[in-house]
């Protein structure tokens, strides 16, 4: 009865709130919407000099993703390359060709090297026996495909991380200016109990997650394409648990906060490191004494689990010990709230 | 001293310490029941603080207070005590009505009973034509009634209400007052804190707090007489330069 009362209450602030209605619900699928075209843009096409090259060479290039452009000179070539008009500039040094990359974006060298390598290939191909063809690898994919973007590999850990992030943020805000504003104070004059008070915020705040959750996911499945080798049925649980921790989780930490202004600065703190450990970085590569890190964060949770089920179609088997895990993290959360909550009446 | 069945509010030795600083020095207080009793002190003297305790918001660091014969703070008793806070705590985005239907609810109150009472608080305190807007476009006035509005929602038995005509006008200040001394007749028993002098000569009895302590108290007659005075002003000015 009185928890209802509370849902129905923050229910109509949230009603009447639009901007923290658009901060829930449009954020997400705005920057989701920007990260797509970034990352799904076509493959980046190499551009690529060529000084005094056989005609046969530069064609090749040509056919297998390159922009060439043939130089006259070496000395033009060069000063094309620290132009940065072109990425890379390939001349032949007695019978083998010598690359010269331009060398400050990874990204380009990597392109320009797979132009070269494919165009290598095709040269030999062509000119070697029959059988060369037969001894080329038969290619195969476990998971994904050959058409797998980047975006298809980041669409979990985003959507994981932007119903974290944007939950978080609100209610804990939220509840900083229920203590801000005097209300709690008034709350704590009636017969509401503490656990009332936090369960109410977690059922309150919950509708709005749940429908964030699944517009975010449904968004990105169907408007943006991500590849979905899974259930979304697994998807929405997994995004619905990762957003009610995000709930408890802020609530809590507005304990710790006196303004807005320092609930923000919460974010470098709490949020920016869980976004190292959730996915978008190679885990292999971060020292072993930071790795402990990743199995306190809930993101890490979350957006495994959301990776196995999106692109490696796992089931429910699979993802049961992070839903557990985000589960016990969230009745974690909420319980230390109850406690915290204890600094402003101790019944 | 009262029987025990007639006191509403007891209070003894009561210390209540921030830290290191002590706010209010061995309080000991009976308020009777039914009856208006003021607590009148400067700004700092620690009436909130000792209002919030009776309230069962706050803790007293030692000693007892007992609303009706239960020692507080008790959840159970929230239901039996309004209280007003000295700074209204409203739900700005919600409308007159919202902020009602919600803190009834919280009291248990719902459907018919619920939308009487509504109605009978918001006519005492003029703002029945003010029930859908929304609490963020209120006067700071207007604030200010709609919490004792809340406050008396659930006709509680005891109504603690902190400086609760501040920002309000002579008019409806006086009709405020009369509403206050019906309730008081009916036998809700009403602890307000004030500054205003002549407000203080409307209570029943008093108490006078200066520095976290209570230097007097008594009906308004025995203050003047005791010390000599016309005016619980110069009462108040007695007591607090004697122990200046
Ligand atoms: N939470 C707190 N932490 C530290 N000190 C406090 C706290 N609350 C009140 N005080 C101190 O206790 C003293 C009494 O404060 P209180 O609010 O009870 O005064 P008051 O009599 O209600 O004053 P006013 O008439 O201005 O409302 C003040 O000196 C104040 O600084
Ligand atoms: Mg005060």
């Amino acid at each position: 009865m009185r928890i209802r009362a509370l849902v129905i209450r923050i229910v109509r602030q949230f009603l009447h709130d639009k901007r923290s209605m658009a901060l829930l619900i449009v954020a997400p699928l705005l920057v989701l919407s920007l990260m797509y075209l970034v990352f799904n843009g076509d493959t980046y096409e190499p551009k690529i000099g060529t000084v005094q090259l056989p005609e046969a060479v530069s064609q090749t290039l040509g056919e297998n993703g390159a922009d060439v452009t043939a130089y006259d000179s070496e000395a033009e070539a060069e000063e094309a390359l620290a132009e940065r008009e072109v990425d890379a500039i390939i001349r032949l040094d007695g019978a083998a060709p010598a690359v010269k990359l331009e060398g400050s974006d990874p990204a380009r060298n990597r392109a320009v090297m797979a132009a070269v390598q494919k165009a290598m290939q095709a040269q030999q191909g062509p000119g070697g026996s029959p059988a060369g063809a037969a001894q080329a690898p038969v290619i195969e994919y476990l998971h994904g495909s050959e058409d797998m973007s980047s975006f298809d590999n980041f669409g979990p850990v985003l959507i994981g991380l932007f119903a974290f992030f944007f939950v978080f943020l609100i209610a804990g805000v939220s509840f900083l200016k229920e203590r801000t504003s005097g209300t709690l104070e008034r709350l704590l004059a009636t017969p509401l109990r503490r656990w009332e008070i936090v369960a109410g915020y977690m059922i309150g705040f919950g509708i709005f997650t749940s429908i964030q959750a699944a517009l975010i996911a449904g968004y990105t499945i169907g408007v943006l394409g991500s590849l979905m080798a899974g259930s979304f049925g697994c998807v929405l649980l997994i995004m619905l648990l990762l957003s009610l921790t995000a709930l408890s989780f802020g609530t809590f930490l507005s304990a710790f906060a006196n303004t807005e202004f320092q609930m923000i600065q919460f974010i470098p703190l709490v949020i920016v490191p869980q976004v190292f450990f959730s996915g978008l970085f190679d885990l292999e590569s971060i020292s072993p004494w930071l790795r402990w890190l990743s199995y306190i964060t809930p993101l890490k949770y979350g957006a495994d689990a959301l990776r196995g089920v999106m692109i490696r179609g796992e089931g429910w088997s699979a993802i049961a010990p992070d839903i557990g895990v985000l589960l016990a993290l969230t009745l974690v959360f909420m319980a230390a709230n109850v406690l915290a909550l204890r600094k402003h009446r101790k019944i | 001293m009262a029987a025990a069945s007639e006191i509403c509010v007891r209070a003894r030795d009561v210390i209540r310490k921030f830290d290191d600083k002590k706010v209010l020095h061995d309080i000991s207080l009976d308020v009777a029941k039914g009856g208006i009793f003021g607590l009148l002190g400067p700004s700092g003297s620690g009436k909130t603080t000792f209002v919030k305790l009776i309230a069962g918001i706050d803790e007293a660091t030692s000693g007892q207070i007992e609303v009706l014969g239960t020692p507080m703070p008790k959840l159970a008793m929230m239901v039996r005590i309004g209280y007003m806070a000295q700074s209204d705590a409203l739900y700005a985005e919600l409308t007159a009505k919202e902020n009602l239907e919600f803190f009834g609810a919280l009291f248990g109150l719902r459907g018919s009973r619920l939308k009487q009472r509504m109605h009978e608080v918001m006519a005492l305190v003029n703002l029945t034509d003010h029930m859908e807007r929304s609490v963020g476009a209120y006067s700071g006035g207007m604030k200010r009634r709609l919490s004792l509005a809340i406050a008396l929602l659930h006709e509680p038995e005891v109504l603690i209400l902190d400086e609760p005509t501040v920002g309000i006008d002579p008019v409806l200040r006086k009709s405020i007052w009369d509403e206050l001394q019906s309730l008081s007749r009916q036998g809700t028993t009403i602890l307000v804190t004030t500054h205003v002098m002549d407000e203080a000569d409307k209570c029943d009895r008093l108490g006078m707090l200066r520095d976290g302590r209570l230097i007097a108290s008594g009906s308004p007659e025995e203050l003047k007489s005791r010390t000599g005075s016309a005016t619980i002003e110069e009462a108040f000015l007695y007591y607090g330069g004697a122990r200046a």
